[in-house]
């Protein structure tokens, strides 16, 4: 008798393992408004779906929306998934990973493949998105014309969203002067205070700083080697924090000096409110400035396809891109925005207007990048 | 999950025996089932997962070329941090645990001390990760209390801020040792409390009945007798910490030692391509923990034969 029940408790287990493993794959189905999720899926733009209305409608319908890696503090992506919902309140934004990059997408893409759970749409870096363009589905929002030709792939798998500057930030009240070119921080002010966004070997948002640092030592784009030797120099002079810096380091006064997009820096300085360090300045250096777009991009498995298009529609409207350019991040239309009017005249005063031309690398320039700070990097701050 | 399945049609045939007792023996055996296959899905297949992934390329085609990463100096450095880190904290955590049950050894043993030292080290030995990195963040960090009491009383640049010229000691691999004794040394003690408790009272009753010191006892009989248990122990903390992740990657954000290597491999936007990798450094992992877990399941056996 009690053999038999230790038996059928280990069928059961079994069984609801089995079950569990199943769950994940069978969240599919037709949706009510009209347009099957197979056709939401192969949808290159909202005529597909008869008009915005009928996108809205089977977006309504999905009710849900994966997003991933959008930490609330970057480019104001706390306000821009508040004011979806606010303006679709029947779909329920589902932010998985915040602190995540942009290979930590596409592995959450491959692994959670045909699950409810996969994300619908990418916040990701050019290098990694030029490995994995067999993983987006093409898509052109209503307002294409607007995102500058160079900003986007012809067929739509790709767009640029939004662009920082590599920025040093700094606590006004341990660092007196702000520092006027990169070579400053190698002085005794900026003794253990000097942090970057992670490990550049891993951290796009690292390895930019690096990039900057490279072409304010006479590097460039395709050499930047100088930039290793900056950091190099840096970490002999006692300078380098090894922390990863995030608003709460910068708020208790843990990193005083990081060196990160300007969108953050401004973020967590004054701009951020009271969950921000009223003292924490944001200079972008004279010389050769660095940029970097971002895409967006939507999976070619989402889970909501017509959520993840209506997505794409939301966050090139000139309400999300003006919440970009808020945070300080110049938006992919600003330019049409510009000339229509659209631009929160208020915001880009303040912002000011993005440099007439900002080094951006390439993917190529990237990888050679990447290949060099790989070999490198360990021992230039080691 | 196969190897469970297929394991209980053999143990019934063999319950459908004659004997009573091997009847029994077979009821044990499913018993262990859902264990098994517990330890099947969730242990076994992701860790043969994770090895056989290194060697595949990003395409998924079969390759050895990823086994180069392990003569890559980095990651040879990050081993020997790794190394490193381990042995310190493996060696002061046995020595201080070690110490710590000698001097409870002198009270009574279901007293309130003892019973409180050891349900602190239970609690204490799993605290670890991004609760123990904030605690020491929080002490010892840049902006910790007793860096800034250390500041405020005019030390400016005090070991605490100012390691080896690198900055704060608490964001650099020597830094981790002083967060994971916080583990080590109770889980010493949780480990090697039941061998010191083994040490029979007859042995230095026989001791001094054949004219023998409290120190010849020491050398002579208790240590022999425990050293088994002790390196035993020392080889427990040293996986212990080898395997640890959490606290230091909420402490250091450059390289260090090799978990934060598998980190970066797996979820690098910069150097692409090199996933796979991981699952290299995973087997060096592996390989480094199986020979642990021998040698501590040797000494185990050794150490047991006096707590029978």
């Amino acid at each position: 008798m009690k053999k038999r029940l230790l038996v059928g408790t280990a069928v059961l287990a079994v069984a609801a393992f089995a079950l569990t493993a199943c769950a994940g794959t069978a969240g599919s189905g037709s949706s009510a408004s009209g347009i099957s999720k197979a056709d939401a899926a192969k949808a290159t733009s909202a005529t597909d779906f008869g008009g915005i209305d009928g996108l809205v409608a089977a977006a309504n319908a999905e009710g849900q929306l994966n997003v991933i890696t959008l930490p609330p503090s970057w480019a104001n992506y706390g306000a821009i998934i508040a004011g979806f919902e606010k303006k679709y309140p029947k779909i329920t934004i589902n932010s998985a990973n915040p602190d995540g990059s942009s290979a930590d997408e596409v592995s959450a893409a491959k692994a959670q493949k045909g699950q409810d759970t996969a994300p619908d749409v990418f916040d990701i870096g050019t290098a990694v998105l030029q490995q994995n363009l067999d993983l987006v589905a093409p898509y052109k929002v209503a307002n294409w014309a607007d995102i500058p030709d160079d900003f986007k792939d012809a067929k739509g798998a790709w767009y640029y969203d939004y662009s920082g500057l590599m920025s040093i930030g700094y606590d006004s009240k341990v660092i007196k002067t702000a520092p006027k070119s990169i070579d400053d921080l190698l002085g005794s002010a900026y003794q253990g205070k000097v942090a970057i966004k992670g490990d550049p070997t891993q951290a796009n948002e690292a390895a930019s700083a690096v990039y900057l640092a490279a072409l304010q030592s006479k590097g460039t784009a395709d050499n930047i080697q100088p930039g290793i030797d900056f950091f190099s120099k840096l970490k002999k002079a006692g300078n380098f924090l090894a922390v990863t810096p995030t608003e709460a380091t910068v708020v208790s006064g843990e990193t005083p000096v990081v060196l990160q997009w300007s969108y953050n820096n401004l973020a967590w300085g004054a701009a951020g409110g009271t969950s921000g360090n009223p003292d924490y300045k944001t200079v972008i250096l004279p010389g050769t400035a660095l940029g970097s777009y971002y895409n967006q991009a939507i999976n070619v498995d989402a889970p909501h396809p017509a959520a993840a298009r209506l997505w794409e529609e939301y966050i090139y409207s000139p309400e999300a891109q003006n919440l970009y350019l808020a945070a300080g991040a110049y938006p992919a239309t600003l330019q049409a925005m510009i000339a229509a009017k659209t631009v929160d005249q208020k915001t880009l005063t303040t912002v000011g207007e993005p440099p007439k031309d900002f080094v951006q690398l390439t993917a190529a320039q990237a990888t050679t990048a990447g290949t060099l700070l790989s070999s490198k990097w360990a021992a230039a701050i080691g | 999950m196969t190897t469970a399945v297929a394991s209980a049609p053999a143990a019934t045939t063999r319950g459908a025996g004659t004997s009573t007792r091997s009847r029994r023996r077979s009821a044990v055996w499913v018993g262990l089932l859902p264990f098994l296959a517990y330890v099947v899905i969730f242990l076994a297949v992701p860790a043969v997962l994770a090895v056989a992934s290194g060697f595949f390329d990003s395409t998924g085609v079969f390759t050895f070329a990823n086994l180069k990463a392990l003569t890559s100096p980095q990651i040879l450095n990050q081993f020997l941090a790794s190394f490193g880190v381990s042995l310190v904290t493996a060696v002061i955590g046995a020595v201080v645990g070690a110490i710590i049950c000698f001097a409870l050894m002198g009270t009574k043993p279901d007293g309130v001390l003892r019973t409180v030292v050891d349900s602190a080290s239970s609690v204490l030995a799993q605290f670890g990760g991004v609760m123990l990195a904030f605690a020491f963040i929080a002490l010892i960090g840049t902006q910790g209390l007793l860096t800034q009491t250390l500041v405020h009383a005019g030390w400016a640049q005090n070991p605490l801020n100012h390691f080896g010229n690198n900055g704060t000691l608490l964001y650099q691999v020597p830094g981790l040792v002083i967060p994971y004794l916080y583990f080590q040394v109770p889980l010493m003690v949780l480990t090697f409390m039941p061998a010191m408790e083994g040490l029979k009272a007859t042995w230095g009753e026989a001791n001094a009945t054949l004219g023998g010191t409290r120190f010849t006892y020491w050398t002579r009989i208790a240590m022999p007798i425990l050293a088994p248990a002790f390196f035993g122990s020392v080889i427990l903390l040293f996986a212990n910490s080898f395997s640890s992740y959490a606290t230091a990657a909420a402490l250091i954000s450059q390289g260090g030692i090799i978990p934060l290597a598998i980190k970066q491999a797996t979820s690098s936007e910069t150097v692409i391509g090199i996933a796979n990798v991981a699952g290299v450094l995973a087997l060096g992992m592996v390989i480094v923990m199986v020979i642990l877990m021998s040698a501590y399941g040797l000494l185990q056996r050794r150490a047991a034969r006096w707590q029978r």
